[in-house]
This record gives structure tokens, C-alpha cells and sequence, in this order.
């Protein structure tokens, strides 16, 4: 198996893997995914049987990061007897603004975690539906789905 | 045909700059099997790639090329490849002061795995010349153990994985000739004027 130099990997993906991982874990803990994804990465990079689509296999690592920081979040902080909490969407300014810059994407984060994620994909990594489809690992139809109904609900927020 | 939504996304998409930096931790990990840093030097870009056992590369980039050297050294060492500064410090530091002329000797760890059999055996003596000296083809070829072998120890220096620090510019023709150089003759000149006292490479 012939794969090219890991730099060229990073040199290509890394900005991309780390804005997806903004939009899709906040800029607070990107940093750490964004670590833990390439070191995964790297680690299982001599082994790899295919190198035909790099991109698609480097979103994979960072999709499945994005996913286990989600769960470890979701279970750390649970307050002793108490409920734990329910993520609240914060409702958009009154006033017919619009949403702010950093609100459009703080609200894809509340959007369901495929929405989420196949949007983050094919507008911050400007992937194609077969990308999508190859990292989420459903169908195309099913990523075409998933942004179709994204933007769907962006759209109501946005207009208002 | 994009709609103002996906127009939205796009310009207000999340931007980093920089992104961090990986091969720290990738070293630490026991994860980085070959980095790489390029040097400006008097001779122009090096690029220099180290193992943990040492260094194992060097290239003059304007003959070889960065990316066709890394290529090599994936197939021929580890995909794991990143730049990292740091790893080359010490490399950097010792020709650094080689240029300078304040070193005639390189201490730093090297790695032969590139190299094999006879044109190993060939650079390893070539390695013991000493600053200033030079040799012959037909010597380095007797010292690797086959002395009527001076045209393959001749190919064997062509194919000097890591030049200067393994230095093929001291080995000559018997005749006194030059012979021929990885990095092209002119660099050949310059190494030996400098080695041998002559004005200093830094200077035109």
C-alpha cells in the first residue's frame, strides 16, 4: 500500500477537520478532538488498506471523536439527585434581526446530531453527499436528507 | 442553485487560525517516525528528516525536491511523516555551525537504514575522512572491502542518503579529478574551498 507522506494528509484536511470540530463540539474542546483525531489517525495510518479517499477517512476519525466527547460530556457533569440537565435551545432575539454571526452556527449545534453533522460537514469541509454518506455511513440519499431537513429548520430561524 | 441559508453557513462558517500543533504530542505518543524541517543554508534549502535512532535524510531541495524526498521516505521508512522543527534541533544546530565554521565534526546520532550492503560499507568509511582531508574512489572502495570496486563506490556515493554529514564531497578521482556530487559539482567546489581554509561559504 502506497500512502502518501501524513503531513500531506494535514497539510490538505487539517483546517477543515478543525473548523468541522468547532461547528460541531464548540471552540472550547475542538482542540482536544482535534488532537485526539489526528493521533488516531496516525496510529492507525500504516495499517490503512485504502488510500483512494483520505478526506472521507480523516472526517470519519473526527465524526466518531466529535460523537465520544459528545457522550463523555453528556455524562460527566450529572449533579447528585438531581435530573440531568435538558439541553435548552436558546430562543432567537426578538425583533425580526436574524440571527448573529456565532448564533447560525450555536444553533446547527442544537440541531439532531445528523442534522448537525452532515451540515458541519458539507459547509465547513465543503463535502459532496457521497462524502457525507461515506463519513456518517448511510446512504446519499439519507446525507441529502439530512441537510435538506437542516437547512429546512435553519431557514424558519433565520427568516424570523 | 444556493440559497441564502447555505450562503449564511458559508460565510459564517467557524475559521481557526492556527490550527494547533500536532507533532509534539505526536512524538511524545512514540507516533512520529520520521519528522522533518527544511534549513536555509549557504548552499541553499536543506531538507532534513530524522528517525528516533538519527538523522536519515538529508536533501538538497532546488535537485530533489521536498515532496519527492517525503514520498520516499514514506514508502522507504514510515507514512508517519510530519514537520517538526523541534525533533531537528540538534541537526540544525551542528550544520548550523558547520557553515559557520565553527565545527569540523558532526556529533549527532545517524541513521544508516537507507543504506545497504556495499554502499553502506562504502559511506561508512567515507564517514571517517576528516574535515579538510579527501579520498579516493578506489580507497573507499578498498575500505569496503573491494578494491577494484571504484566505479560502484562511486554509485554508492551518488546515492548518499544524508551528504555533508556524510561527506562524499571529500572523495575524489584518483587522478585528482572531482568527480561528481549529489548536490551538482558546484557544491562539491565549495565544501572543499571552505574545508580547506578558503574564504568562507557565507561570503560571495
Amino acid at each position: 500500500m502506497r500512502l502518501p507522506p501524513f503531513q500531506t494528509l494535514l497539510d490538505a484536511h487539517g483546517r477543515d477537520v478543525h473548523r468541522f470540530l468547532i461547528a460541531s463540539v464548540g471552540a472550547t474542546d475542538a482542540d482536544d478532538c482535534y488532537q485526539e483525531t489526528w493521533l488516531a489517525a496516525l496510529r492507525a495510518y500504516p495499517r490503512l488498506h485504502d488510500a483512494s479517499n483520505l478526506k472521507s477517512w480523516i472526517f470519519t476519525v473526527a465524526h466518531r471523536k466529535a460523537i465520544d466527547h459528545v457522550r463523555a460530556r453528556r455524562r460527566a457533569p450529572v449533579a447528585v439527585g438531581g435530573e440531568p440537565p435538558e439541553p435548552s435551545p436558546a430562543p432567537a432575539a426578538p425583533g425580526g434581526a436574524g440571527l448573529g454571526d456565532d448564533d447560525l452556527w450555536a444553533r446547527v449545534r442544537e440541531l439532531p446530531p445528523k442534522q448537525r453533522t452532515a451540515v458541519a460537514l458539507r459547509y465547513v469541509a465543503d463535502a459532496g453527499y457521497d462524502e457525507i454518506s461515506a463519513v456518517m455511513g448511510t446512504s446519499e440519499d439519507a446525507a441529502r436528507r439530512n441537510v435538506h431537513e437542516a437547512l429546512k429548520r435553519l431557514r424558519t430561524e433565520y427568516r424570523r | 442553485m444556493m440559497t441564502e441559508i447555505e450562503h449564511e453557513l458559508r460565510r459564517r462558517a467557524p475559521r481557526t487560525d492556527p490550527v494547533p500543533d500536532l507533532s509534539q504530542a505526536a512524538a511524545a505518543a512514540g507516533l512520529l517516525d520520521v519528522a522533518f524541517a527544511t534549513l536555509d543554508s549557504p548552499l541553499g534549502t536543506l531538507l532534513l528528516a530524522t528517525t528516533p535512532r538519527g538523522l536519515v535524510r538529508l536533501a538538497y531541495v532546488d535537485h530533489e525536491g521536498a515532496d519527492s524526498v517525503l514520498e520516499q521516505l514514506a514508502t522507504k521508512v514510515s507514512p508517519r511523516i510530519l514537520a517538526a522543527r523541534h525533533e531537528l534541533d540538534e541537526p540544525r544546530r551542528e550544520l548550523d555551525q558547520y557553515f559557520a565554521g565553527a565545527r569540523r565534526r558532526f556529533e549527532l546520532p545517524l541513521d544508516w537504514r537507507l543504506t545497504h550492503g556495499f554502499t553502506r560499507r562504502v559511506l561508512q568509511a567515507t564517514a571517517n575522512v576528516p574535515y579538510g582531508a579527501t579520498s579516493t574512489y578506489k580507497q573507499v572502495a578498498a575500505q569496503a572491502g573491494s578494491p577494484l570496486a571504484f566505479r560502484a563506490a562511486g554509485n554508492a556515493l551518488g546515492s548518499n542518503p544524508i551528504p555533508i554529514v556524510v561527506p562524499c564531497h571529500r572523495i575524489l578521482h584518483s587522478g585528482g579529478g572531482l568527480g561528481g556530487y549529489t548536490g551538482g559539482l558546484e557544491r562539491k567546489r565549495l565544501l572543499l574551498a571552505v574545508e580547506s581554509g578558503q574564504p568562507r561559504l557565507a561570503d560571495p
